[in-house]
């Protein structure tokens, strides 16, 4: 098989393996016994989501008057961590789509967690303004729905609203896509089954798929319309988020450097929570040999891009309030940076500027347990990014006699803490139950990037 | 002659199209082959057509862009035009620009949605679906062909199953069709 290989490239799965390896190595984590470190995690999240459930509720029964929300900061740790869970639910599909698109092999053995993390980073996120909208039985309110009032509609002039269409697609969208590709491996471990409840789980899960020839033919097209469709949907969907603020007339928001600075920071965002989630998952899972450094490197380089394009929209739009002349705007953004929230400002600039930058030495590119750290700053950063496009513009607003600060109630800390646990939990869950790498794509690139393929014999 | 199917199964998904390559040269019909993931140029070898499949996207795609033209115009222009903020919704067009957003996501949701739906027809997969593949380890590292005698009137079973043994195949099942 030497005419597969190339020495130009790292090798994207290590040691020897087989076709049925990797199916036994993929199937594992499903069929095995779940060990006592996963118990642990697993209970620990499984409090935190209900601790935010318990806060949710207490929301709804009360009112969001229990949040720290006041007259002049109307929007603040609810909108804050609404877009910080989109922005990470950004990788997943710029894995499995623009990469699919570039003809990327490394996306294989990541694509299938990256886009579950992307899934349950968008239900995070959608609870945050469903949950702002007060009295939540009545959300369905913001569906172009004929209402009892007389034919009132949906104001499609308003940024809300393309939000409401852009989220619900890009939700749905991913879930099929993801699913689309679950099929196949679903069926696999069908066919593995010897327990007949088992079998009966992942027969209904796999749609009863066969893998004929003209099944995996419609597969792939379906597969490439799909990356197809979702790659300027995904591009679409932080761009509408950031117009929730740049149609405003709020200073440092209404700029128009906000749609792609917003998306080059939700791909910076999810690339280290896809990076903080694989470098644990390789090692509990046992897939290093499939979730390898060259993974690692190729997802910090992006890191290094997105960052810096980050850094560079932060400069820019110090510039322009400066150069723009607008009293108005140069002062929110030398509040920003010397005003009472000056600390989340260098936070943020810290996190997300400078530590990435650490990525152009390869030894830290290389490193594990650096990348790990890193990635964990770049995802505090962003947060506090979107903290202090929110809160700080919002706080000293054009009449001086309302100016005040946002404090959080112990309600807005639940929610976020809360949140944290539903998306770990339910990443928990999807670890255990379905195949965590895209197993039989992952077998179209063995013989071109394994380190060491086995020719099999006859 | 009773009618009989013959599975020649591989380990290697090369193998398989050299040896269907062989079988199609002496006019064996193969009814279909099953693997665990995409075999990239066999198609034309076994003689299975392009899927027109995304042409049905494009279809749908134009279907969410015009549902998404009429529901605006409809409701913001014609139905209940709104003066939000100094900006009177005299016409669809002079809207427009505040429409494209929706526009844009109706579009993509209506040809990704149709497009996986008519997949999932075409396909005929669904769940509760009993699963068709002749052998379960041809979804983990093997490769199966199926051949039906009936479909091969002129080739004799002998000659196939040589052919078969001689290419590659690791394995041949035979099974009488009921």
């Amino acid at each position: 098989m030497a005419h597969h290989t190339t020495s130009v490239r790292q090798p994207l799965i290590l040691g020897t393996k087989t076709y049925h390896q990797i199916t036994e190595d993929i199937a594992r984590p499903v069929e095995g016994k779940a060990n006592g470190m996963f118990k642990i995690v697993f209970t620990i999240s499984a409090l935190l989501a209900l601790w935010g459930v318990a806060c949710f509720a207490y929301t709804i029964g009360t009112g969001i008057g229990v949040w720290g929300l006041n007259k002049t900061v109307g929007w603040a740790w609810d909108i804050t961590n609404f877009v910080w869970w989109v922005g990470i639910g950004h990788a997943g599909t710029l894995i499995s789509a623009i990469l699919l698109l570039f003809r990327q092999r490394w996306r294989m053995s990541i694509n299938r967690s990256a886009e579950a993390m992307t899934i349950f980073a968008v239900i995070c996120a959608a609870l945050f303004p469903v949950m702002h909208m007060g009295r939540v039985w009545m959300a369905y309110w913001v569906l172009p729905l004929p209402n009892t009032f007389g034919s009132l509609w949906v104001n499609f002039n308003s940024p809300l609203l393309w939000d409401v269409f852009a989220i619900s697609t890009y939700f749905t969208v991913s879930l099929v896509f993801w699913y689309t590709g679950l099929i196949p491996d679903f069926a696999t471990i069908r066919d593995r089954q010897t327990k007949p409840k088992m079998r009966k789980i992942y027969s209904i899960l796999s749609f009863g798929w066969s893998g004929s020839a003209k099944q995996w033919s419609r597969f792939e097209e379906v597969s490439l319309v799909l990356a197809g469709l979702s790659t300027p949907l995904v591009l679409s969907v932080h761009t509408i988020v950031s117009m929730d603020f740049a149609t405003s007339v709020i200073p440092g928001w209404h700029t128009t450097i906000f749609p792609p600075y917003f998306v080059a920071g939700a791909i910076f965002s999810g690339f280290a929570m896809v990076l903080t989630l694989l470098i644990i998952m390789r090692k509990v899972c046992n897939l290093e040999d499939y979730i390898t450094i060259a993974h690692v490197e190729s997802m910090n380089k992006i890191i290094i891009i997105t960052g810096s394009i980050v850094g560079v929209a932060y400069l820019t739009e110090l510039f322009v309030s400066w150069y723009s002349g607008v009293e108005y705007e140069q002062y929110a953004f030398l509040n920003r940076a010397t005003g009472p929230y000056w600390w989340s400002y260098w936070s943020m600039m810290t996190c997300n500027v400078i530590t990435p930058q650490l990525f152009w030495f390869k030894k830290i590119r290389k490193s594990l347990l650096a990348t790990f750290i890193i990635s964990i700053f770049v995802n505090i950063g962003m947060w506090f990014e979107r903290f202090v496009i929110i809160v700080t513009s919002l706080h000293r607003d054009y009449l001086p006699s309302s100016w005040t600060m946002f404090h959080p109630t112990f309600v807005d800390i639940g929610i976020f803490i809360g949140t944290i646990g539903i998306f770990f939990t339910l990443f928990l869950i999807f670890s255990r139950t379905f195949p965590v790498i895209a197993l039989n794509e992952l077998k179209t690139i063995l013989k071109a990037t394994s380190e060491n393929p086995k020719p099999p014999h006859h | 002659m009773s009618k009989q199917v013959i599975y020649g199964v591989f380990d290697d998904e090369e193998v398989l199209i050299s040896s269907a390559k062989a079988l199609r040269g002496k006019g064996v019909k193969i009814r279909d082959v099953f693997s665990p993931f995409p075999i990239h140029g066999l198609d034309p070898v076994i003689g299975i057509k392009p899927t027109r499949l995304s042409n049905f996207a494009f279809f749908y795609g134009m279907f969410g862009t015009s549902m998404a033209v009429l529901m605006t115009w409809y409701m913001m222009i014609h139905d209940w035009p709104m003066n939000v903020g100094g900006k009177p919704s005299f016409a669809w067009y002079l809207n427009m620009p505040a429409f494209v957003p929706v526009t844009f996501e109706l579009t993509v949701f209506c040809a990704a949605h149709g497009m996986v739906l008519s997949y999932l027809l075409v396909n005929k997969i669904y769940p509760g679906r009993k699963a068709h593949n002749p052998d379960p380890r041809s979804t983990d590292d093997k490769f199966i062909m199926e051949i039906q005698t009936a479909d091969n009137k002129r080739v004799g079973q002998d000659d196939i199953l040589a052919t078969l043994r001689s290419t590659g195949a690791i394995e041949i099942n035979q099974k009488e069709l009921k």
